[in-house]
């Protein structure tokens, strides 16, 4: 065997990764009914993960701040305000993932059986 | 959705070795299998491969057990010692009787969650079938916890509320607030999963194999913080159907 086996691995794995966007599929073509529909279901899901992830975003934020500050006034209490910071940010975290699961839905679902 | 999923080739092994044997056992019941070649779905093949895993692993490591710990033992104190420490700072010294069920549950949702980075292996907490097993479980649990402490009359009186006089308002409530628990642990834990699966197969489709890697350490560190969450939260709600005998006894 050779001894630089090393850069034609290197070269033959970069390669493999390149071809990956080759496996791209085609689109196809829809009514007008349809496509509008599906329009409207685009932006309807967008929108509602933009707001959901904005709304969880200044909120986790406000939680974060009053944490940092708490354990800035008593740094002994930094395990217990740390426990409980990451509590508030999970419990704030899931409405978000409410609403992300809500937005796939609308996102995924084929709505041309249903015009 | 429905292009984004294959069939994984130790499910495919699976349904070939077991499919027919279970499929003629499901027959005897009075079942009738339409497809006995694809008879089990690949969660429950992954469940049982975090079965497999954690009793081999958990259950070797616990022999040999020596007073000066070696390794492998040193983990699973840790590991043992957390969970008891998480248990009494939350529901007092009579919690380390919970640790079997909360440290089942908790190390069986972290090793699912982990299971899915690997390749040719899928989370089974990635459907909602398995995360709602998991939170229905700890709901009844904690259920029969409580009235194993309390007794059934007592523990219902809870629902009440702290004024009699408002009962019919607080019952209501109360009810509907304990249903909220198993829903929301379930699909905590289904949309974080999920969600983070269906990225990283979106992102392997850009670019496959360098792409992924930032988001799957993501996907490590958000599915250890889900398993702590659910376990943190099941102590939370089983300290609160059996605490109160502790506030009686003073």
């Amino acid at each position: 065997m050779f001894k630089n086996g090393k850069p034609v691995v290197v070269t033959l794995f970069l390669l493999f990764i390149l071809a990956g966007p080759l496996a791209a599929q085609e689109a196809g073509q829809l009514s007008p009914a349809k496509a509008s529909l599906y329009k409207i279901a685009m932006i309807v899901g967008g929108a509602v993960i933009a707001l959901a992830a904005a709304a969880g975003a200044y909120c986790q934020a406000k939680a974060i701040s009053a944490g940092c500050e708490g354990i800035s006034r008593n740094p002994g209490s930094a395990p217990h305000i740390r426990f409980l910071l990451l509590l508030g940010l999970v419990l704030i975290e899931t409405l978000v993932i409410y609403s992300l699961l809500i937005s796939i839905f609308i996102l995924v679902i084929n709505w041309g059986k249903y015009v | 959705m429905e292009g984004l999923e294959h069939s994984l080739a130790l499910v495919e092994v699976f349904n070939r070795i077991f499919g027919p044997p279970l499929a003629a056992v499901l027959a005897l019941l009075g079942v009738r299998v339409k497809d006995p070649a694809h008879l089990v779905p690949d969660h429950i093949v992954m469940c049982l491969v975090v079965m497999v895993l954690l009793i081999l692993v958990l259950g070797l490591a616990s022999r040999r057990l020596s007073l000066v710990p070696g390794r492998r033992q040193t983990v699973l104190e840790i590991l043992y010692e957390s969970l008891e420490n998480l248990l009494t700072d939350i529901i007092g010294e009579s919690g380390k009787k919970y640790l079997p069920m909360i440290g089942t549950v908790g190390l069986f949702i972290l090793c699912s969650n982990l299971l899915g980075l690997v390749p040719g292996f899928m989370s089974p907490t990635s459907k909602i079938n398995v995360t709602l097993g998991c939170a229905v479980t700890v709901f009844v649990y904690y259920h029969w916890q409580g009235i194993k402490a309390q007794g059934l009359w007592k523990y219902l009186g809870h629902f009440a509320g702290p004024i009699p006089l408002l009962a019919p308002l607080m019952f209501p409530i109360e009810v509907i607030s304990h249903f909220s628990r198993p829903l929301s642990l379930s699909v905590r834990l289904f949309g974080n999963i999920f969600a983070e699966e269906l990225l990283i197969v979106v992102i392997a489709s850009i670019l496959p194999f360098l792409l992924p890697l930032p988001f799957m350490a993501v996907a490590i560190f958000t599915g250890a913080i889900q398993a702590f969450v659910f376990v943190l939260l099941s102590c939370i709600y089983i300290s609160g159907a059996v605490a109160h005998e502790e506030e009686h006894a003073e």
